[in-house]
């Protein structure tokens, strides 16, 4: 029992919520019908948060993809790369990769999380320094926390703070590598890379650029920010996920960067753990090859984006900064977020709630994610449960202002 | 007592009464997390603010030592003079 003592205040929160018969943090869809469907408690329930942003999960080229690799290779490889071997997949998605980032070389890891573990850990050595957005996702505080270098962090979105902090440690010794994300995951705001870029220039240091959010997404050709932004030569490591855009599981680091290949042997996350299995790995390859060839699934997730940030937004929803697949409304507190979110259940419509730690500056999230396979009467129908839940509750801003 | 710690003491309990959503007594033994219930976020950012004021910098990694506010004097203290 002493054991889970220090959780105390957490697990009496679970527990209440567990009571209320309403936990964002224990749902259980009872079968998943397509990537805007799932049947909930009985109830066909239309899917808002999931991440499924091109809507590839049910695409049967990519299913078709996993089954016959499946059937070829097996269902696991049973171990790691470089003490059990890789499969032919590994190699040709890692060249998959490559190509359509337009770089020397690709890792692929077993997942995002571990992605940002594996180069982050491996780069950042016990003298060099680790400069981390603010809002960094779990995954990168965890990964500076693997490695041995300093870790010093800088306001979200602030090349002028990133500045004067690499100022700050000009006369230290070792590298300086900055990290940063494309779309940030809470609020769904993108980074000002070209500013950062400069800001990397002058001081000399390298920049890693995590895309799991904007990767099919943003960008000419769907790489990212970094594309959209025009400032691809100045990411040394573009890392990502297969989890979103490309609706698998893993992850993985591209680079133009010499000498790269040694991260095969020195990065610990790559090394000591399974690699992803041959149907993962040809699911993934068959995803990418759609999102390179189908333009016109960004434009229609964009659009949806679009349609949910300005339809909330008409409501009266104090929302993220500016439209993006995620579409975060800004709740007064947790329970007003617990509030919504389970109205909003109730009502067919399944989101995310988003709370401290996770959120930036305290903040309880009631957060959207669109697709591409949404259609727009869908999305449509999202904002109307948000108009009955949200007033209901008296969730909209003028609401919010009259009662304070 | 030095100028420079007393100084420093100042600027640590001063941005800290600003964080905090009501005025709370503090001393040297007040323990950040358990007696002010900051969250992790809440602490690197209460440090952000006193990095910016003093200008030094505190690696994250002397923030995880950190359990009192006299911890963090001393810290900051130890940074400054190394700075
Ligand atoms: C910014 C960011 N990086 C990395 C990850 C981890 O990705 P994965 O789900 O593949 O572990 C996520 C998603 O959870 C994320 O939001």
């Amino acid at each position: 029992m002493a054991l889970f003592d220090k959780y105390a205040a957490l697990a009496a929160q679970y527990r209440q919520l567990e009571q209320a018969g309403a936990n964002p943090f224990n749902v259980k869809f009872e079968e998943v019908l397509s990537p805007t469907e799932a049947m909930l408690a009985g109830r066909r329930t239309l899917l808002l948060g999931t991440n499924n942003y091109l809507g590839l999960t049910y695409e049967p080229a990519v299913v078709a993809a996993a089954n016959a690799a499946s059937s070829a290779s097996g269902s696991g490889t049973t171990g790691s790369r470089i003490a059990n071997g890789s499969y032919g997949g590994h190699g040709r998605l890692e060249a998959a990769l490559a190509d359509f980032y337009g770089r020397k070389q690709a890792m692929v890891f077993s997942t995002g999380y571990q992605a940002n573990l594996g180069i982050i850990s491996a780069l950042a050595g016990k003298n060099d320094h680790l400069l981390l957005d603010a809002d960094s996702h779990a995954s990168i505080y965890d990964a500076s926390r693997l490695g041995y270098a300093q870790v010093t962090r800088f306001r979200h979105n602030s090349p002028e703070d990133l500045a004067n902090r690499l100022r700050r440690l000009k006369d230290e010794p070792g590298d300086k590598i900055i990290i940063v994300e494309g779309i940030y995951s809470m609020l769904g705001d993108t980074a000002p890379l070209k500013e950062f870029a400069a800001v990397k220039r002058e001081y000399g240091a390298y920049m890693v650029v995590d895309e799991a959010h904007s990767l099919g997404v943003l960008g000419a050709t769907g790489r990212g920010l970094a594309e959209q932004a025009g400032v691809e030569a100045d990411c040394d490591f573009i890392v990502g996920t297969f989890s979103k855009s490309l609706a698998g599981v893993g992850g993985f680091a591209v680079t133009d960067m010499e000498g790269a290949e040694v991260l095969r042997v020195v990065s610990r996350p790559y090394m000591f753990t399974a690699s992803l299995p041959p149907s993962n790995i040809a699911a993934t390859e068959a995803a990418l090859h759609e999102l390179r060839t189908r333009p016109e699934l960004r434009r229609r997730l964009n659009e949806n984006a679009h349609r949910l940030y300005r339809g909330l937004e008409r409501l009266g929803f104090e929302l993220g900064p500016e439209p993006s697949p995620v579409v975060s409304a800004i709740m007064p507190t947790p329970e007003a977020a617990f509030g919504l979110w389970a109205a909003l259940l109730k009502a067919g419509l399944y989101t995310n709630v988003s709370l401290p730690p996770a959120t930036p500056r305290g903040l309880a999230l009631l957060r959207s994610s669109v697709s591409a396979a949404h259609s727009p009467a869908q999305i449509d129908h999202a904002i109307a449960l948000f108009a009955e839940a949200g007033s209901s509750l008296g969730l909209l801003k003028a609401e919010l202002a009259a009662a304070k | 007592m030095s100028d420079q710690a007393s100084e420093i003491r100042e600027v640590i309990f001063g941005t800290l009464q600003a964080a905090l959503p009501q005025a709370r007594p503090l001393s040297d033994d007040t323990h950040i997390i358990e007696d002010l219930g900051l969250d992790s976020v809440a602490v690197m950012d209460f440090v952000m603010e006193i990095e910016d004021k003093l200008d030094i910098s505190v690696p994250l990694d002397k923030i995880a030592e950190v359990e009192t506010l006299g911890d963090l004097v001393a810290t900051v203290q130890r940074l400054k003079q190394a700075a």
